[in-house]
């Protein structure tokens, strides 16, 4: 199929009609309402099911029926709404469901703004509510990627029957780029064997987060963990460039990502030996390869447009091996190339300067 | 090869479709190509922008502090990106919409009473098509009947009337550039 | 926000229309022809009269009225998306007399606020709710809300509501009156003159009833969105008498004997 001018908003709501999407429950919320807009008619003339619900609250936990349903469901939001998913995503967290969540990131906290931000960062990756839980969490930083891993979440979601987020920003959410979008994929076929289609002549199927005696809820948890480590195993995603023979490793995802490439760049320019690492899955981190990476690099600079959340990451990957530097903007400023630049001018003086010493 | 476009004025001025425009025809050309808007409430009865990057390499930030090219249609976006223009860069000013003149000698300035040939071409809407005419005549990266083709792909359905009047609005725009730049 | 300066009479004349006190001497950020600004007035003209204006504590929404604390000369707070009545309720009973205002839109009281607005009518807390119902979500750019008429189209429900999809419009004051803690509900509309009267007095008997205690209170406002509904102002005046109107019928829900003796 041929490059079209997509906006991210629909775009990610285009993939996922074409990954089958089945159902979609939402509440407008900017800068991503497009989508939920998207849907309403996209959805409907395709006959499937589209609600705008009457809060983020009651999205969620209509999204955990038709998953419960066995349906390929999807719900997309803001950070603020996303708060107020919490419950609902821990219970969904509770009942290994398989969902697709969109946060297309503002500034916080509070009502905030409604400009790019990636403060959600510990909010998408660090659990969903209350309880030990990961969600896969997937950072798109073009629309392209927008719309491949919303493909790959359906297909993540369905493989580990887990929650999956695509967490992207508002310039991601709201910029447009040429992209191209996958050829229509047919609506699932049969409900999986645990969904809850009445129980006919078959055992009843029952899908509840409830484990009163306290062993099973820690064997429950055992399951849980076992299956965290074997995505940590398989799934660590990440995009790298320039990374052979640099002094300087500079990490950031999504918009504050491709940003950095610019100035990446630029420094390489000026003869600096620098080089850049994406995160394209922000759970599970890829702390293999930045582990790597900090082997032979002499120090790391992360970039993020908020006030250094994943910096917990990228220290606990690099292990102290080299110094690791921050460089963020928050509350919905996206960084400027020449502002990056000029981190990694001072990071790169510093780590040079270290090393002739 | 890295060019970026900043188009800044009122909303309803059509700054949001003419770089969109130009993003297509970039993207038809084979370059690179992204397009960002201002977006939500605060762009309700005020000033609207969107920065438009063509190259022919990945790109990187679709922002830009200092974009090499800008057209801006009212006065607000006049102040606030005149003294932003990259050096060696290129300001397209709709003349009948604002008073002022740069005083900048390290751009070039293209001062084109864009609102008032497109009401001599018969409809107010058409400004934004001759702005961006007129920056075809100075910035040679996108050829006119590439943006043309463009215009004619992605006009609305409902205004493909209109589709003679805006061919005419990019060649007088230009028409009147290659004048202006002659002088 | 530029002040605007207030007005001096030529000699030998006298002033008989004046900003309110209560509305603090700003540009608002509403759009031309949009009825939050009447609205605004109102409540502002309301608390004048009463003379409560330092006492009064107004709880904004989430909605185009987000900023509404920063046109009124009164102490204010600003609530998550529907909160505002669990918010006023925190503040009523911290100090009850103080006089607490929730100004909320369709969006923010019929739909993710509709457990908050039960509640609070159910407890009989002794707040006012201005309701802005303009059936449709302005702040977002026109998606359909819960008040949104069968038909109408909106960003989310392109083809116009439909009631298999959507199920059908809300009727908040009726749905408020049948609750035990509610002293006044009414239904006022904004879309002309006479009727900005008679909301204006809604109004001064909706906070009076707070004042002495008598129970939770709310006017319903007609109001027009020409921007999301894509109509010039003065038609959207008119698209509420003749569409709104009759759906939403303006009159008294509730007023218990209580208030009727104020
Ligand atoms: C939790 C949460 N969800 C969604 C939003 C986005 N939002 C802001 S205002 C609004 C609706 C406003 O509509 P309404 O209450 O009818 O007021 P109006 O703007 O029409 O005056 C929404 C959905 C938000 N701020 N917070
Ligand atoms: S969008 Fe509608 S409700 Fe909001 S200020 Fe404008 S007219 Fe008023």
């Amino acid at each position: 199929m041929a490059k079209e001018m997509l906006k991210g908003n629909n775009a990610i709501a285009e993939a996922a009609v074409r990954a089958g999407l089945e159902a979609y429950f939402g509440y407008p919320i900017t800068p991503q309402t497009e989508l939920l807009e998207y849907l309403s008619k996209r959805l409907v003339e395709l006959n499937r099911v589209f609600l705008q619900a009457e809060s983020e609250v009651a999205a969620i936990n209509m999204v955990y029926g038709a998953a419960c349903a066995g349906a390929r469901v999807m719900t997309s939001s803001s950070s603020p709404g996303i708060s107020l998913m919490q419950e609902g995503l821990s219970y969904i967290a509770g009942s290994e469901l398989p969902v697709v969540i969109v946060d297309i990131m503002r500034g916080g906290p509070g009502l905030g703004n409604i400009l790019p931000s990636q403060g959600d960062y510990f909010q998408v990756t660090r659990s969903a509510g209350h309880g030990d839980f990961h969600p896969i969490v997937l950072a798109p930083s073009s629309v392209q990627e927008a719309i491949d891993f919303t493909i790959l979440a359906f297909e993540l979601a369905e493989k580990y029957r887990h929650m999956v987020l695509l967490a992207a920003d508002g310039q991601i959410g709201q910029m447009m780029e040429p992209a191209e979008l996958p050829p229509m994929r047919p609506l699932m076929e049969k409900r999986p064997d645990w969904a809850l289609t009445g129980a006919g002549d078959r055992p009843p199927n029952i899908i509840s987060s409830i484990f009163l005696v306290a062993e099973e809820m820690e064997n429950y948890n055992k399951m849980i963990q076992n299956k965290l480590k074997v995505i940590r195993a398989n799934e660590q995603r990440w995009d790298e460039i320039y990374t052979e023979d640099i002094d300087l490793l500079v990490v950031g995802y999504g918009t504050a990502g491709r940003i950095a490439l610019t100035a990446v760049e630029e420094a390489r320019e000026e003869g600096m030996k620098v080089g850049l690492l994406r995160p394209q899955t922000l759970y599970p981190f890829p702390d293999d390869r930045i582990s790597e990476l900090a082997d032979y690099v002499d120090s790391v600079l992360v970039v993020e447009m908020n006030a250094g959340q994943m910096l917990d990451d990228v220290r606990l990957a690099v292990g102290g091996q080299v110094p690791v530097s921050f460089f963020g903007r928050m509350g919905g400023v996206v960084p400027m190339p020449d502002e990056i630049y000029n981190a990694i001018k001072e990071a790169y003086t510093k780590t040079t300067a270290h090393k002739a010493a | 090869m890295i060019e970026s476009f900043l188009f800044s004025g009122f909303g309803g001025q059509g700054v949001m479709f003419a770089g969109q425009l130009l993003a297509y025809a970039g993207m038809d050309t084979g370059l690179e190509t992204t397009w960002i808007p201002s977006y939500g409430p605060e762009m309700r009865g005020g000033t609207a922008h969107c920065f438009v990057v063509l190259s022919d390499k990945p790109i990187g930030s679709p922002l830009v502090r200092n974009p090499k090219t800008a057209l801006v249609f009212n006065n607000p976006s006049f102040e606030k990106y005149d003294p932003l223009i990259k050096t060696g860069g290129l300001l397209i000013v709709n003349s009948s919409m604002i008073v002022q003149s740069s005083n900048r000698t390290d751009i070039t300035t293209l001062n084109i009473p864009a609102t008032s040939l497109a009401d001599e071409l018969g409809s107010l809407r058409v400004a934004n098509l001759i702005m961006l005419g007129a920056m075809l005549a100075a910035n040679h990266i996108i050829r006119p009947e590439d943006l043309k083709q463009a215009l004619a792909d992605h006009i609305p359905a409902h205004h493909t009337d209109m589709l003679g009047m805006n061919y005419a609005a990019v060649d007088l725009g230009m028409e009147h550039a290659v004048q202006v730049l002659a002088r | 926000m530029e002040s605007t300066t207030s007005i001096i009479p030529p000699e030998g004349m006298q002033l008989v229309y004046e900003r309110p006190k209560a509305l603090v001497d700003v540009h608002t950020h509403y759009c031309p022809g949009c009825t939050h600004g009447v609205a605004h007035r109102l409540l502002a003209e309301a608390i004048d009269e009463l003379g409560v204006r330092e006492k009064t504590i107004l709880v904004a929404p989430v909605g185009c009225s987000v900023f509404a604390y920063a046109y009124f000369n009164t102490d204010g707070c600003e609530a998550a998306h529907g909160r505002a009545p669990a918010m006023a309720t925190g503040i009523k009973r911290i100090d009850p007399s103080r006089v607490v205002v929730t100004y909320q839109g369709d969006g923010d009281l019929a739909a993710i606020g509709t457990a908050e607005i039960i509640h609070a009518a159910a407890r009989g807390e002794c707040i006012t709710t201005l309701f802005i119902n303009n059936a449709i979500y302005g702040m977002t750019g026109g998606q359909m809300a819960p008040t949104t008429l069968l038909g109408q189209k909106t960003k989310s429900s392109p083809m116009g509501r439909d009631a298999k999809i959507a199920g059908l419009p809300i009727r908040m004051s009726e749905v408020l009156a049948t609750l035990p803690g509610s002293a006044y509900i009414v239904r006022r509309s904004l879309h002309d003159v006479n009727n900005i009267r008679k909301a204006k007095k809604a109004i001064v008997t909706a906070l009076k009833a707070q004042i002495n205690g008598l129970g939770f209170s709310m006017v319903e406002l007609l109001s027009s969105c020409p921007t999301n509904w894509g109509i010039p102002a003065d038609k959207a005046l008119e698209w509420v008498e003749e569409n709104m109107v009759p759906y939403y019928p303006l009159g008294d829900y509730k007023v218990i004997e209580a208030v009727k003796s104020l």
